[in-house]
């Protein structure tokens, strides 16, 4: 196996491209995607320990973070479906009505 | 010795002596409370009686228990003091009200009582010409409370044993004299004349009153009580450390006699208190009250014989006077004025005597002037009541009436004025006969009273050798006294040839007639008292001065001598001529001048300015009201005006405590709560608005802004925790 | 054979070069496929790392049923690129240098202050990463959370439908200016 430090750093790199994503992007699926991308950092993290430690209980975590990501997801798009209706752009910098 | 234990005690009526307060007392109490019911249940004239007789019973007791006291010191001669209860226990001080029996406060009793008494009956029949007179009938219960109120105060006086209570006679008396001066208090010059005078006498007499006091509270600092037997042991040793010490009480109780017994400086009250009726004139102002101050000195005789310094001033203060007010009176035409100066004067002549330490002599005249001097008083308001009703009849008579326009006496009539009488002694002959007798007995012509007393003084004042700093002050006493009873003689010749001789110089003169017994009967009693009153110390006798001696221990007995009682009577003699030559002679040729010619007093153009000094009696009221009185007015009001209302109350307290309050709370409520409280709320609220707004930039309302914040967030926590 | 290493190390280049390119394209469908290679890539990950089934199951439902998901929806709304102009300008250097920082200090402590870690075993045992491994982990010890995941996906389900149901009531589905958001 590769060092775990190795696995570790791509999760932080991946992890910070994921988040800098969620910051600079304004189209609300791209931001969407980062988080995605966020998610999937951290699933990396969790499977590589789960090898390390050769414990099951990493993966399944993956599992269930899969299953959470999902409906996250599917909620998620519904929102933006729904505020498409709306404002006719996925433009997060328009959605500023509570600004105070 | 205790009432009770006296009342068990021997046949001597020593405990009596409360009773000459206390009957007086009952007896104005009587008259305060039934005096006016009596007008209903009886009637004017019956109530008029009655309060007098009860009054004059009241007085008439009080002599009565005087004269039980007097026996009773017969055999036990050493008297007794009878405690009645203890008046002030406080700390080392204490003060009992206790009455001394001894033979100098019985002589003054039975003089007071026996004085009183009749001039209470005199009273009866005056008064009611009075207030007839006057208008106010009703007034006349007043006048008798007022005179059974001073016979307890005078009774106080006399019988206290020591110098406090002594005091509160005293300002019972002054209070008295004030009450009955100011009788008709709404009558005299202006309407307030009489209250005027009697403010006079009041206020006067409080000046000698501080000093009277003084005397007392330095009496208790240096001796520790005011009892007199306790103060005069104590005397002889506090004299020989700080002599000073007497000088200043004896000094300061004689501020309190000039006050009291009209002695130079302060002695112009008296004149003014003329203004208050006849009887009150004859008993208060002759006869008694003013004696209280030569009763205060013999009193005191071991103080004062501890300090000649002080009894040569008394003694001169006393000579001077005589002199002084004698001069006065031969240029007054007021009846009772010319009397009121000669009391002055002879109330100098007691004050001298005790001065020099003739105690003896003192007191026996003070007994003699008390006979004569009411007499001479009741008999001018005798003469008086004459010509008032000379007067009355004279206006409601058809014929007099135009008689009285045509000599021009029908306005300002004045009844005291002897320029106004002349020839009474054939139409008021009673009258007339006692008056003689008491100017004579005033003159000092033996055997009167009068001569025997006056004689008495004279005699001491020569043959006492005492000096002082050198000066044999009493032959200056003797010189001056003499030259005053040269000058009584004159005043007293001049005033009976005025009233009595001569004809009638006006219609009420003329009309005038006799009053009833109940007037002219203690007139009699008084004559008599001064012809046979000498009989009280002729020479080698000395009855009256073996009586004092009991009380007055180491007292000297004056020795008759020849030759001072003839200068005296001689010198009377010459004086009585004199006057019959100026005012009887030469009185009734210049009424052959024509009437602008024709002087009123003969006197006038011999003596020129002299006799404008002595009728307006040296200006001293002038020279009293210039000095001393005005400034003082002037600063009361500068102090009320200026200092207690501009500056106190317009300024302090307007301007700068009021105003200067509403400024403050002013300014307080426009800078301080508007601007500085105020503000600061408003700033508050107005920080919070203008934080909040400043806060309200995070909330931009952009998600991706929200985003980096909690991303900063994290990175920070993150770096903090790397860093620790 | 090639070493892990290797294989790592391009893999991870890959990784990276593919997130980057989702990030910078400003076509969202480029976007969305630059994912899907993203998320392949870590499938390939998770065979190195012996866990086949979730590597299985990444690039089915992560590649293929959310990107597609993705995918539908971009289409759906026609929202390849926007068409305004950002409006907020310190945000981009900001979030760089936090991202930065962070990334700093992230490597900082991976391998600078290292030596926590135990030794990898070279081997595992068998079946380790397999289906039956999964499955008796997943209904034994992980039974209830299995469960409570069930009913998200269903509170998921329901709340998709609700947040995008048209009421029946003919309103027109373009309505802006009368919208006030709740649909």
């Amino acid at each position: 196996m590769v060092p775990i430090e190795y696995y570790l750093g791509l999760s932080a790199v991946l992890f910070t491209l994921g988040a800098l994503g969620v910051l600079i992007r304004r189209n609300a699926i791209i931001i969407f995607m980062s988080i995605e991308l966020m998610l999937n950092s951290a699933n990396l993290l969790f499977v590589a320990f789960a090898r390390l430690y050769e414990s099951m209980s990493g993966q399944i975590f993956v599992f269930f973070v899969m299953a959470v990501a999902a409906a996250e997801v599917a909620v998620g798009l519904a929102l933006i479906v729904a505020i498409f209706r709306t404002k006719q752009s996925i433009d997060v910098d328009e959605i500023n009505m509570l600004k105070g | 010795m205790l009432l009770s234990e006296a009342i068990s005690s021997g046949p001597e009526f020593f405990s009596l002596v409360p009773l000459v307060v206390f009957i007086p007392v009952v007896g104005l109490l009587i008259n305060m409370l039934i005096g006016d019911r009596l007008y209903i249940w009886v009637g004017d004239r019956m109530a008029e009686k009655l309060i007098g007789i009860i009054a004059s019973t009241a007085a008439g007791l009080a002599f009565l228990v005087a004269v039980l006291l007097g026996i009773s010191l017969i055999n036990h001669p050493q008297g007794d003091v009878i405690v009645l209860l203890d008046w002030i226990s406080a700390g080392s001080f204490k003060v009992n009200w206790a009455f001394q029996v001894d033979t100098l406060s019985v002589t003054m009793m039975l003089t007071v009582a026996g004085v009183g008494t009749l001039i209470h009956i005199y009273s009866i029949g005056y008064m009611h010409e009075d207030v007839q007179h006057n208008g106010d009938p009703k007034r006349y219960k007043r006048f008798f409370i007022f005179m059974n109120l001073f016979i307890a105060s005078m009774m106080v006086l006399v019988s206290a044993d020591n110098y406090l209570m002594l005091f509160v006679g005293w300002e019972g008396v002054g209070l008295c004299s004030y009450l009955l001066i100011g009788f008709w208090y709404e009558k005299g010059k202006e309407g307030i004349g009489n209250s005027i005078a009697a403010k006079k006498a009041f206020i006067t007499n409080r000046i000698g009153d501080f000093g009277m006091l003084l005397a007392i509270f330095i009496m208790f600092i240096a001796f520790g009580s005011v009892n007199f037997t306790d103060v005069f042991e104590q005397a002889p040793a506090v004299a020989a450390a700080t002599p000073a010490i007497l000088i200043a009480i004896t000094i300061l109780m004689l501020i309190g006699v000039t006050g009291k017994s009209a002695q130079i400086p302060l002695f112009v009250w008296l004149p003014d208190a003329m203004a208050g009726p006849t009887p009150v004139s004859a008993l208060i102002h002759a006869a008694t009250m003013v004696t209280a101050g030569v009763y205060l000195v013999t009193r005191s005789y071991v103080l004062y014989d501890l300090v000649p310094e002080a009894q040569a001033i008394v003694a001169l203060v006393g000579a001077v006077t005589a002199l002084f007010a004698a001069t006065i009176a031969t240029a007054q035409f007021d009846i009772k004025k010319i009397l009121a100066y000669s009391t002055i004067s002879q109330l100098g002549f007691m004050v001298a005597a005790v001065g020099m330490g003739a105690y003896a002599a003192g007191m026996y005249h003070l007994v003699a002037h008390a006979f004569f001097k009411a007499l001479l008083f009741l008999g001018a308001g005798s003469v008086i009541l004459g010509v008032e009703y000379g007067h009355h009849h004279a206006e409601h008579d058809e014929r007099l009436k135009r008689e009285l326009k045509k000599r021009r006496e029908d306005k300002d009539f004045d009844p005291q004025d002897i320029r106004n009488m002349g020839g009474i002694r054939k139409t008021m002959k009673t009258t007339f006969w006692v008056y003689l007798i008491g100017a004579l007995a005033l003159a000092g012509i033996p055997p009167l009273v009068g001569f025997v007393s006056k004689d008495e003084i004279l005699a001491e004042a020569d043959n006492f050798n005492k000096t002082i700093f050198g000066i044999p002050f009493t032959d200056v006493v003797y010189i001056l006294l003499t030259i005053a009873a040269f000058l009584t003689a004159f005043y007293i010749g001049r005033q009976l040839l005025y009233v009595f001789f001569g004809k009638s110089r006006t219609l009420a003169a003329e009309y005038s007639k006799e009053n009833p017994l109940i007037v002219t009967i203690p007139l009699m009693i008084l004559a008599f008292l001064s012809l046979m009153g000498g009989g009280l110390n002729l020479p080698r006798i000395h009855s009256f001065t073996h009586w004092l001696e009991h009380t007055l221990h180491h007292l000297h007995i004056g020795e008759f001598d020849i030759q001072v009682a003839l200068i005296s009577t001689a010198l009377a003699l010459i004086a009585l001529t004199l006057a019959y030559f100026i005012y009887y002679r030469r009185y009734n040729a210049q009424r052959d001048l024509p009437t602008a010619e024709r002087p009123d007093d003969p006197m006038r153009p011999i003596l020129g300015p002299i006799f404008k000094v002595f009728e307006n009696k040296y200006w001293v009221d002038e020279i009293y009201w210039t000095i001393f009185i005005n400034p003082y007015v002037s600063l009361s009001k500068f102090l009320a005006d200026v200092i207690d209302w501009r500056f106190w109350h317009d300024w302090f307290h307007d301007v700068l405590i009021v105003r200067g309050y509403n400024r403050f709370t002013t300014w307080l409520s426009t800078m301080f709560d508007l601007k500085v409280i105020d503000g600061f709320a408003n700033w508050l609220a107005i920080t919070t608005e203008r934080f909040a707004a400043w806060l309200r930039r995070t909330e931009t309302g952009y998600v991706r802004n929200y985003a980096l914040s909690v991303f900063l967030g994290l990175v920070i926590i993150l770096v903090y925790l790397l860093l620790r | 054979m090639i070493p892990d290493i290797v294989i790592f190390v391009i893999l991870s280049l890959i990784a990276i070069a593919t997130a980057l390119g989702m990030l910078m394209s400003k076509n969202a469908i480029y976007s969305a496929l630059n994912l899907i290679l993203n998320f392949c890539t870590v499938a390939v990950f998770y065979l190195l790392l012996d866990a086949a089934f979730i590597a299985l199951t990444q690039v089915t439902v992560y590649a293929g049923a959310i990107m597609v998901l993705f995918l539908f929806v971009i289409m759906l709304l026609g929202v390849e690129r926007l068409r305004t102009k950002s409006t907020l300008p310190w945000q981009q250097p900001l979030a760089f240098a936090l991202a930065v920082i962070l990334l700093v200090v992230a490597l900082y402590v991976i391998f600078i202050r290292t030596g926590i870690y135990i030794e990898a075993s070279e081997v595992v045992k068998e079946g380790f990463g397999s289906p039956e491994a999964v499955g008796t982990v997943l209904f034994n010890e992980y039974l209830l959370p299995f469960e409570v995941t069930s009913v998200l996906l269903l509170v998921a389900i329901v709340g998709a439908i609700l947040l995008t149901l048209r009421q029946i009531t003919g309103k027109k589905y373009i309505e802006m200016e009368k919208s006030d958001g709740s649909d």
